[in-house]
């Protein structure tokens, strides 16, 4: 199962500087942790006490998984991942 | 990447515009640019989704919209602004905790006088927060930024 998964600039210190990897996984659970096993130390970005760091964005092709399931979001063969650090400040 | 923050006066305008017009609550959007070029040419205000005075953030599906325009227009975000309505024009620890585009250009207007405003740059990289001059042009022409229709020597 092949899901594009698009990586930000700030994390792709962990992917070799690649934009844009593959992984796999029927969840985003499970696609985080294909991930982590290609590029060690991209999940602690994304994962902190089990769920989903609150200042990144994860989509699901145009979802964000904020309402689709959060960490079970279902993922299927072709579907485009990003992630985009959520932009915010006080 | 130059260390000052060169700038069209009409995009300054505009980042201070917003900032008021949203006042007292956080206004806040990008400038984006050219790839490479580091020079604003576009302002696209966003939506602060927390509505507040004292917090702000992207909302996150018009993020996605205007990331992959960006992106498709081979453009990046050049400066990142938000507003400070009632403290001074420098990030706050949250600002520089939450910073996560090391290649922009954080701006802060700050709102807390009516008669007047204050812009200032700065570059944010792994939590370290650094000013820079910003030096608003009328245009770009002649100012060394390699605008395409410059006829700028180098």
């Amino acid at each position: 199962m092949a899901v594009t998964v698009s990586i930000p600039t700030i994390l792709r210190t962990h992917t070799g500087g690649a934009k844009s990897v593959e992984a796999s996984g029927s969840t985003l659970a499970e696609l985080i942790d294909n991930l982590e096993h290609e590029h060690n130390g991209l999940k602690a970005r994304l994962i902190t006490n089990g769920s989903l760091h609150r200042f990144v964005n994860v989509y699901v092709n145009d979802e964000d998984v904020r309402f689709t399931g959060g960490l079970d979001a279902p993922v299927s063969d072709g579907d485009t991942v990003t992630i985009l650090p959520a932009v915010a400040g006080g | 990447m130059n260390r000052v923050l060169v700038i069209r006066r009409d995009l300054v305008d505009a980042m201070v515009a917003h900032a008021r017009r949203d006042h007292p609550d956080e206004a806040c959007g990008v400038l984006a640019g050219p790839a490479g070029a580091d020079r604003a040419e576009r302002i696209i205000e966003m939506t602060n989704a927390e509505r507040s005075p004292t917090f702000y953030r992207f909302d996150s599906l018009e993020q996605l919209r205007v990331w992959r325009d960006m992106d498709a227009a081979d453009e990046v975000p050049v400066v990142i602004y938000h507003s400070h309505t009632a403290t001074e024009a420098y990030p706050s620890r949250t600002d520089i905790s939450l910073a996560a585009e090391p290649d922009a250009h954080y701006v802060l207007v700050s709102t807390r006088e009516p008669n007047r405003h204050e812009l200032r740059s700065y570059r944010i990289v792994d939590g370290e927060v650094t000013e820079e001059p910003v030096e608003v042009v009328e245009s770009y022409m002649f100012a060394h930024t390699g605008a395409d229709d410059v006829p700028d020597c180098r």
